[in-house]
């Protein structure tokens, strides 16, 4: 909700305040920490309680597909910012291609998800199911946490997509300029915290040892 | 490069390359310490290097460098807020 506020800011007709935009941008961004941050913090609590029982369910997941994502969004983070270096260097062409570049980066982020989530639902583990219902609860918390924490990560990034779309459709448009390009930055700023979202998730739940 | 010190100092491609290179490492190196036994420490040291991709992103992706204070004011606040909110979930957990 607080989103759509931040784009009215942006919209500012004979006067802008590009600052400010970006302000409403951070203050936004700062809910979805939070957001985040109380999951994790379910996370933290379910570990310190489980730490063994973690560990065991993690090997069911994939980690190189864990890493080859960790790639692709990192990947992808980067053409927004060279698209945004683009832009003001008034090179539209090129912004456009980073910036579809990254639609495409975010195209197979999901794929990834996809197959690793297929897998997962094909052996019998998604949340209420026999076989997960069978096993200890430290591995039940641990694929509900996976499966709704990943989830809405995927869910950000669908959202993600959505808005940098528009943006492409923007630059296109010309109603993204070199020297007007804040919608295009903010809609950047939220893609670098599905990427920064995304660096915490990695290690807690693909890397235990 | 050093010498600049205007807030909305224009960066070439090169600089978020050359981050983005940081970080595939970053990546690739938190992985295979994974693989190694570092028991106890292993959490830590997965955190610590996830901390240190993130500062980079925000600093230079996210453009918080070269920001004006309120943003690191900003940040500061919610990082303080979840800091906050974990102590005392855990010194409660802990402690039960």
């Amino acid at each position: 909700m607080s989103q759509s506020e931040t784009m009215t800011v942006e919209h500012g007709h004979a006067h802008r305040d590009d600052v400010g935009a970006k302000m409403g941008m951070w203050l936004f961004l700062l809910t979805e920490v939070l957001l985040f941050g109380g999951m994790f913090l379910a996370y933290a609590n379910y570990r310190f309680m489980h730490p063994q029982l973690f560990r065991l369910a993690a090997l069911e997941l994939n980690t190189a597909l864990g890493t080859l994502n960790t790639i692709v969004l990192l990947t992808s983070s980067l053409t927004v910012v060279l698209s945004i270096v683009a832009m003001k260097r008034n090179s539209r062409k090129l912004a456009l291609f980073y910036l579809g570049t990254t639609l495409v980066l975010a195209c197979v982020f999901l794929t990834i998800k996809y197959i690793e989530w297929s897998t997962k639902i094909h052996h019998g583990i998604y949340p209420g199911s026999e076989e997960l219902l069978s096993k200890t609860n430290g591995e039940i918390l641990f694929f509900g946490l996976y499966y709704v924490m990943t989830g809405l990560h995927a869910l950000h990034v669908i959202i993600g997509m959505i808005i940098l779309a528009f943006m492409f459709v923007f630059i296109y448009r010309g109603s993204i300029t070199h020297d007007n390009y804040v919608k295009l930055e903010n809609s950047g700023l939220y893609w670098h915290l599905v990427d920064l979202i995304w660096i915490f998730l990695f290690p807690l739940f693909y890397l235990i040892q | 490069m050093e010498q600049e010190k205007s807030k909305h100092k224009e960066h070439g491609y090169g600089i978020y390359v050359l981050v983005w290179l940081g970080l595939i490492a970053l990546t690739s190196i938190t992985v295979s310490i994974a693989g190694m036994n570092f028991g106890e420490l292993a959490l830590t040291i997965a955190l610590l290097i996830a901390a240190i991709k993130s500062s980079l992103v925000i600093n230079y992706f996210m453009h918080i460098k070269y920001e004006e204070p309120i943003f690191k004011v900003f940040l500061l606040l919610s990082g303080m807020t979840l800091f906050v909110i974990f102590v005392l979930t855990f010194s409660d957990l802990v402690y039960r």
